[in-house]
């Protein structure tokens, strides 16, 4: 026992005497989560957007100013020409343009059909998508008013209604992924870095011709990062809740078991890397190519995983981020508890243990 | 309770590390590896402190099979690595406190065993290992090697990279420990610091040239060595390596060492012959062997 606590004195010393993973450590969490609560976001606000209108009459004028009077869209430009679309899109002020066409009221009222091109700007999909969206509902809306006032036999009224996450604050889905990637961050890369570190500098000899066993030097490497992680959990869901008002429905300390069973995998797979690469460049390198980019791209944080081709969507299993997310997501957002998570956790785990048993085994006890 | 080694064999891939190397350290004695770099000598330091796995042959330290009794030898040995291999980071005091802890014992239980060696950085004790000097560096991985009380010491050259003042602490500082009753096994490639050993092996390219005490292998010596000297050096070193009748010629310090292959040698002839040769200010006188001389004779 005091060998072991000797041993993590030591640890700390490392971690607080050293600039560079104490940043990681503490630093990056909250740049992180700053950086993806305002900056990176999938809402679209006062999109600026231009309108060539064909007709100029009421129906026209009508819909022009609903749109204007969303918080969404900001008339910039009326144009006058088609001509000119290709203009204003190249110069890039608009990232839309609403072309209505010829006579539009009197085709409305005779044919009972009328056409508004929406033309936007796709080099970002994803907002080009989501200003489709919004003119579309917000015509539909038109529609739904105007058809009131003429009497039809039938009419489908569609209501949608968001839940869990009412206003589509994208900074809800950006927590649980934020939060995932840093524990992966912190607890496998810091990790790995520390136990190459020791075989870097030959530190790694000495501690192997002496009487402290593998799995004390591993327990050893771990704790602290168990101890810290669990540190940076917390003022990730603290901040996510006081600055982002992120509601946290469920059980708090279900969220806090979770948490600490996805650190330890995490370390788990920290240590793993440690055993193949002998250096803390290689160490680093691995934890990032390895482990940060699946977290990113496969685990659903960014891109859904319904969408992914699928041998992607079968990979996208073998990642524990991916479980811990709809964990997090679960608790967080829908305030499910254990009952409907036992097969995330189960899975979690499981990879947890399949890790720690690996890594155990893969520990040299000699140089070679 | 020293160490036996015998028919020991180590290959990485193609490049033959050791081939079978056989010696014994008596307990208690201070015994020399000696030998140029890439000898072999930190692969079987590797292998004797079970860090490495011979292809071939067996070795005890101190009674323990290095394969078999590993976990015994990782307790009973102080290692102390040919690079510098304590924790930068961390001071002088807290690296000492934690090699003991690790070692289950304190500073306070052993420093009689240190106290000589550690007493000489004890007033730096709050300085960071990474901050400290070749021969401080050296003095704290002493320590920590010591810290123990360790039966047998591996030393992997622990005077390369150190100032000739600190080398000669260094090997007074040996000689205590030897006499606390510690086996010290130690490699550098100082052919001087051989003659402080009681014993020694020569080692090149993975194979011990002769073991003995250093002065026996002076006197195995089989030739007379001259001292020769001339106002121009390299133009000495030219002309007798051009003279027929040579049997070795190495520079040793501010002389020539030679050597010639006639059992009848006379250094009247050497004298002309070097005269004829445009030099002056020669002198050849007859001098010791030295284990440097030794070395070259068997590397030969």
């Amino acid at each position: 026992m005091k060998r072991f606590i000797g041993f993590i004195t030591k640890e700390f010393y490392h971690i607080f005497r050293d600039r560079r993973s104490l940043f990681i450590l503490f630093g990056m969490p909250i740049v992180q989560i700053l950086l993806f609560g305002f900056a990176i976001t999938n809402e679209i606000n006062n999109v600026d957007i231009a309108i060539l209108d064909h007709s100029k009459d009421a129906s026209t004028k009508e819909i022009i100013n609903k749109i204007s009077a969303s918080k969404y869209f900001s008339i910039k430009q009326l144009i006058e020409r088609e001509a000119d679309i290709e203009g204003v899109f190249k110069k890039g002020k608009v990232k839309a343009v609403l072309n209505f066409e010829k006579d539009f009221s009197k085709n409305l009222i005779k044919d009972h059909q009328a056409t508004i091109q929406i033309i936007t700007d796709a080099t970002d999909p994803n907002t080009a998508n989501t200003i489709s969206n919004y003119v579309n509902s917000i015509l539909q809306n038109y529609q739904q008013e105007q058809n009131k006032a003429i009497n039809i036999d039938y009419v489908i009224v569609p209501e949608p209604r968001m839940v869990y996450n009412p206003e589509l604050k994208s900074v809800y889905m950006f927590v649980p992924g934020v939060m995932t990637i840093i524990l992966m961050l912190v607890s496998a890369m810091m990790t790995s870095i520390s136990i190459t570190r020791e075989k870097e500098l030959g530190t790694m000899e000495i501690l192997l011709v002496s009487p402290i066993k593998p799995f004390q030097v591993i327990i050893g490497k771990v704790f602290p990062y168990i101890f810290l992680s669990i540190i940076n959990a917390i003022v990730i869901v603290v901040m996510s809740i006081f600055i982002f008002k992120m509601p946290v429905q469920g059980s708090l300390l279900l969220l806090g078991l979770e948490s600490v069973l996805f650190i330890v995998s995490a370390l788990a797979l920290g240590i793993l890397i440690s055993t193949i690469s002998a250096t803390q460049q290689t160490a680093m390198m691995i934890s990032l190519m390895g482990l940060m980019l699946p977290v990113i791209l496969l685990s659903g944080f960014i891109f859904p995983i319904s969408s992914m081709p699928v041998p992607l969507q079968i990979i996208s299993n073998a990642i524990p981020a991916k479980w811990f997310i709809i964990i997090l997501k679960g608790i967080m957002l829908k305030g499910v508890g254990i009952q409907f998570l036992w097969k995330e956790t189960l899975i979690l785990l499981g990879m947890t243990v399949f890790f720690i048993g690996l890594s155990v085994k893969k520990y040299k006890i000699r140089l070679e | 309770m020293g160490i036996t080694v015998s028919n020991i064999s180590k290959s990485y891939k193609d490049v033959k590390a050791l081939q079978k190397i056989s010696f014994e350290v008596k307990p208690n004695e201070l015994f020399g590896l000696i030998g140029p770099d890439g000898a072999g000598k930190t692969t079987l330091f590797r292998i004797l402190t079970t860090l490495l796995i011979a292809n071939e042959g067996h070795a005890t330290v101190a009674g323990f099979d290095v394969l078999d009794d590993f976990k015994e030898i990782r307790k009973h040995v102080g290692y102390m690595p040919g690079k510098f291999s304590l924790y930068q980071d961390l001071t002088i005091e807290e690296n000492l406190e934690f090699f003991a802890t690790i070692f289950g014992t304190t500073i306070e239980e052993n420093y009689e065993l240190i106290k000589d060696i550690y007493v000489q950085i004890e007033p730096f004790k709050d300085r960071r290992a990474g901050k400290l000097s070749g021969g401080m560096k050296q003095k704290l991985a002493l320590s920590c090697a010591l810290i123990h009380k360790p039966k047998v010491l591996f030393l992997d050259e622990p005077t390369t990279g150190v100032d000739p003042v600190s080398r000669k602490e260094f090997w007074e500082m040996l000689k205590r420990l030897q006499q606390k009753g510690i086996t010290i096994l130690v490699s550098t490639p100082y052919m001087d610091e051989a003659a402080l050993c009681d014993r020694i092996a020569l080692i090149q390219d993975g194979e011990i040239l002769q073991i003995d005490s250093p002065e026996n292998i002076v006197k195995q010596y089989p030739k007379t060595i001259y001292d020769v000297s001339a106002n121009n050096m390299y133009q000495l070193i030219n002309s007798l390596k051009a003279y027929q009748h040579q049997h070795s010629v190495y520079p040793f310090g501010e002389f020539v060492h030679y050597t010639d292959k006639r059992t009848d040698f006379n250094p009247k002839d050497l004298k002309q012959y070097l005269e004829a040769q445009q030099l002056s200010n020669i002198r050849i006188e007859k001098t010791q062997a030295t284990i440097e001389d030794s070395f070259m004779e068997l590397a030969k």
